[in-house]
């Protein structure tokens, strides 16, 4: 197997295009926090950015099938640490996410994305059906409904929901009838507003009641977005230069380093800067798929996809956000915005896919 | 395309069929299009804020982000003529809401917050809005901010908070304490809506402070300055980040006065607790060095916004002490009257030296009885002056006739504004046969000459004019404007009058009868300096209504005067003073005295070599040990010492 790995069957464009949209995110974060308490954050980002590579060529080097098989044993791993997270971990912003201390902490929740993906694949790519069946389906979404749970009391409902997109995507490439999937819709359709009064958090009902109507809550997550809006608006075209947006310096942004960063991105580079860097998103997410198309096997097309579709879940909920289109979730934009634990995770993703491509041309 | 079929007895096939990653590509092609769903549903949801309508967010991120900062001017100082300050400022908080970023309904708890009254906070505001002044100005709303009102203010200001909150550091004005000169300086105060709608203050804006009354009125133009603005950008918690453009507000300028604080503050005291006025000029340039009016307010009231309740009671005081009686009292002036109507007699030839009248207490004129206040006998000019003699002036009055006497009232200056710069000078009335028919349609009848004769009737005049009219005639005929500004421009030229010199000395020799031989101002007598001067004690009730039972309450009481002037000779000082309801007038010319005393002796204190020091011999510092002074060479310092000793 080694003999066919090479430097030249690299996916050096999916790397290229990592690397730029990475240094677009250090770059905005330098801007976003100058003058700020958190001046540090873009070499911090940058040295999280490194050993997300190094992470990016260990998830490459295990043959992935080996991964595949040790999933039950990272399931039982997340599981224990997400636990664990209740007992031991660090209270911030009223959410028990983090295991560490206050000012250095891995946040759990993030490395759970991987599990997910690599369940999902193992899971589907054994099963022998045509078709999934209901049956099979309640047991896989059982196997991702318990981490989601437990994330979702944290509380992080924005991570939990990350997990829905990799099963989603999978249980369609797997094949489900589509009367499932409209009873499915149907039923969530008549829990979601139970849940709305019964699972969600006062802060959470909030943030529905403000992305409905930001006005009405002008000084919460209305604020929030109602800001961020501003800001993305007055960068019009051209933008407003790097270091030069007043919503960005004047800290009337939320956290413009962290889940508003495409906010402060596109206040201080403009519609032009927007195009570009979607672009690359874009960009990033069909050389993905791509190496979905070409993989040897479904395993390997299910941990693409996955990858994939959290991808893309991500981009859509967060800049959805930035542009009020989306209501705020609070999960950051991968890759750009600052935080360890959500580059490694990605890096340790995008490592899988590079593996998947790696090993396409077995048999 | 076409999936495999798939047999469930055939494992083989199928887990080699199943494996086949290509099975799904038509669903990956689907996933595809979706994600080219997704990006341009983001990439519209820019382009409608980006490139659709940018201009409404880039105005909304200015109004997040600029504040303009009024960068208000201090008014100049006033000082005296020896430059020293008798209004200063001292520097405060204001609170200011921007109306950039205004919220009604933040009023609420912003007035929750400071203590102040909603709805006159709301009305304030509405009258700001009202006026369509460029949203640029803030409305002051709060002074002197108490660190307690600072800190909540710091505390809320943030964006998500009350933005509109704005502390303005202010120069606020500083008057003098318990009044002093209190009429003379005025007081500034907020420019009125009433104001603001005429038009030489249209160029005013709202919230301006601007000078109500007294000098700080008449010179406003000088001593408030250019306001200037800032423009600032400011974070999401209100502080600021930087300066975008800044216009420097211009101070105004300071305005040097006539007035002498040692004069002033010797008048004031000398009418402690007394309603009246003391005008000291010096009757050679018309400068005037004191005017003092009592009761008097405590302009430090009105510095900033005066609240109502303070108003209200000045303006209910019965003894109107915001009046300045210094030039708005018009009251008759009684026996000081006498030497203009003794000069206009000299100069008309209607009497001369020889002229003598007998006075046994009282005459009959018209058909009426005139009193005299005492038995003088047989009495001439001189000693009419001097014991004020009412009868002599009866018949001297009766002798001249109205328009003879209002011509030489007028002359000295009487029935007409002095142009002394204040604003509300009253003109006082000077009654003539013109007046009379011009006022009531009836002419003048000879019998009422006789009480104008002695200064009552309708005559009337203010503090000020009878000291410009007396200093004039002191310095022989030369009346020169009163003035309060030093450095005042555009003053007339003096007025002159054609008198026959030894006429007004007969006058004036009178007047330091009054005081040195026994007269009636016997207490304005000096040792040092010779005092000339006139009583005069004005009836307010006729000697009729008093026998028919009007009690003589306090009000009713007679106004006492006293003018006098010194030294005899080349007259320096000219003091008028007005003791109302005094009862008579030799107790105002302690007053007047009082003030001409502190003049000389300042006058003398400054000429006075100031006393020697004895001088310590130079060789005694310079004898250091024999010892020292062959080992240290000579330094800098010793040489400073040498050169010290002559």
């Amino acid at each position: 197997m080694a003999a066919h790995r090479s430097l030249r069957d690299f996916d050096w464009l999916m790397l290229i295009l990592v690397s730029a949209i990475c240094g677009l995110g250090m770059l905005q974060i330098y801007s976003a926090t100058r003058d700020t308490q958190f001046t540090e954050a873009w070499w911090k980002q940058g040295i999280w950015i490194f050993a997300g590579f190094i992470a990016l060529w260990i998830g490459t080097l295990i043959d992935y099938h080996t991964l595949l098989g040790q999933v039950a044993v990272f399931y039982g791993l997340s599981i224990a640490t997400l636990v664990a997270t209740f007992a031991v971990g660090t209270t911030i912003f009223g959410s028990r996410r983090w295991i560490g201390s206050p000012s250095y902490h891995i946040q759990p929740s993030e490395f759970v994305k991987l599990v997910i993906v690599l369940l999902v694949a193992r899971y589907l790519s054994e099963y022998k059906g045509d078709r999934l069946e209901l049956r099979d389906l309640f047991k896989l979404a059982g196997l991702v409904g318990l981490p989601m749970i437990l994330v979702m009391i944290q509380p992080d409902l924005g991570t939990a929901l990350t997990y829905v997109p990799i099963l989603a995507v999978g249980v369609f490439l797997a094949g489900f009838r589509w009367q499932y999937a409209v009873a499915i819709l149907v039923i969530v359709a008549l829990v979601a507003p139970v849940s709305y009064w019964l699972v969600l958090k006062d802060y959470q009902r909030q943030r529905v009641v403000s992305f409905l109507d930001p006005n009405q809550d002008p000084k919460g997550s209305g604020y929030q977005v109602i800001q961020s809006k501003i800001a993305v608006g007055a960068g019009a075209l051209w933008g407003r230069g790097v270091t030069k947006g007043t919503q960005t310096q004047g800290r009337f942004l939320p956290v413009p380093q962290k889940d508003f960063i495409f906010s402060a991105f596109a206040e201080e580079h403009g519609f032009v800067g927007v195009i570009v860097a979607l672009g690359l998103y874009f960009l990033l997410l069909m050389q993905i798929v791509q190496n979905a198309q070409t993989a040897s096997d479904r395993a390997g097309m299910y941990i693409c996809m996955g990858v994939a579709a959290l991808l893309l879940f991500h981009v859509l909920v967060n800049v959805g956000m930035v542009v009020g289109r989306m209501p705020v979730t609070g999960i950051p934009l991968p890759l750009m915005s600052s935080g360890g634990s959500n580059i490694v995770a990605m890096f340790l993703m995008l490592g899988l896919v590079n593996n998947v491509r790696l090993r396409r041309f077995v048999n | 395309m076409k999936l495999p079929i798939v047999r469930e007895d055939d494992p083989g096939a199928n887990t080699l069929l199943r494996d086949d990653p290509k099975f799904a590509s038509q669903k990956i092609a689907f996933f595809q299009y979706t994600a080219i769903g997704v990006f341009l549903f983001l990439i519209t949801g820019f382009w409608d804020l980006q490139i659709r309508n940018p201009e409404v967010y880039q105005e909304r991120a200015l109004e997040n982000s600029v504040k303009s900062i009024p960068v208000l001017a201090p008014r100049g100082k006033i000082l005296d003529r020896d430059g020293r300050v008798i209004v200063d400022n001292h520097s405060s908080f204001s609170l200011y809401l921007s109306r950039e970023n205004l919220k009604m309904e933040h009023l609420r708890p912003i007035a929750e917050g400071l203590n102040l009254d909603y709805d006159s906070l709301v009305a304030r505001v509405q009258r700001f809005q009202s006026r369509r002044a460029p949203t640029y100005q803030p409305i002051p709303i709060k002074e002197e901010l108490t660190p307690g009102e600072l800190a909540f203010v710091d505390s809320h200001k943030d964006l998500a908070t009350f933005p509109e909150l704005e502390v303005v550091r202010v120069q606020h004005r500083l008057y003098p304490r318990d009044g002093m000169a209190a009429h003379v300086i005025g007081y500034v105060g907020e420019i009125s809506e009433s104001e603001l709608d005429s038009p030489e203050l249209a160029r005013f804006h709202q919230g301006d402070i601007i000078g109500k009354d007294g000098i700080e009125r008449e010179y406003n133009d000088q001593l408030m300055g250019v306001d200037g603005q800032k423009r600032v950008e400011v974070d999401s918690f209100g502080n600021e980040r930087h300066v975008l453009d800044d216009k420097e507000a211009i101070p105004g300028k300071s305005l040097q006065l006539t007035i002498d604080l040692d004069l002033q503050a010797v008048a004031e005291l000398t009418l402690e607790n007394r309603k009246g006025a003391v005008v000291a000029l010096d009757p050679r340039t018309g400068e005037v060095l004191a005017m003092v009016s009592r009761p008097a307010f405590d302009p430090n009231l009105f510095a900033g916004r005066i609240r109502s309740k303070d108003w209200k009671e000045l303006m209910d005081n019965p003894a109107h002490p915001l009046l300045n009686r210094a030039i708005q009292a018009q009251q008759a002036p009684g026996s000081t009257f006498k030497p203009i109507v003794a000069l206009a007699g000299l100069e008309t030839g209607a009497i001369d030296d020889s002229f003598s009248v007998n006075c046994p207490g009282g005459a009959s004129f018209y058909g009426s009885y005139h009193k005299c206040w005492h038995v003088h006998g047989t009495i001439s000019l001189h000693r009419a002056l001097v014991q004020s003699c009412d009868t002599y002036f009866y018949n001297v009055g009766n002798r001249l006739g109205i328009d003879r006497i209002a011509q030489y009232a007028d002359m000295v200056g009487y029935g007409h504004k002095t142009g002394i710069d204040l604003p509300h000078e009253a003109e006082g009335l000077v009654p003539s046969s013109k007046w009379k028919v011009r006022n009531f349609r009836e002419r003048w009848y000879p019998s009422e000459t006789i009480s104008v004769a002695i200064g009552q009737g309708a005559t009337t005049v203010t503090p000020l004019q009878m000291a410009s009219a007396i200093g004039g005639l002191a310095v022989g005929g030369m009346w020169y404007q009163p003035h309060l500004v030093k450095d005042a421009a555009h003053l007339p030229p003096a007025r002159r009058s054609e008198i026959n010199l030894e006429n007004l000395g007969k006058v004036l020799s009178g007047m330091c009868g009054v005081v040195n031989e026994g007269g009636t101002g016997v207490r304005a007598h000096l040792p040092n300096v010779v005092v000339c001067g006139k009583t005069g004690s004005a009836q307010l009730v006729s000697n009729a209504a008093l026998k028919a039972g009007l009690k003589q309450t306090q009000d009713l009481k007679d106004n006492a005067w006293f003018v006098g002037f010194a030294p005899r000779d080349n007259p320096e000082i000219v003091v008028a003073a007005l003791f109302e309801n005094g009862e008579h007038g030799q107790l105002a010319a302690p007053i007047v005295r009082d003030v001409i005393k502190a003049y000389f002796d300042k006058k003398a204190r400054l000429a006075q070599p100031l006393p020697q020091v004895t001088r310590v011999p130079s060789g005694l510092l310079q004898a250091p040990p024999p010892v020292a002074s062959a080992a240290v060479p000579p330094t800098g310092v010793s040489e400073d010492a040498t050169a010290v000793n002559p």
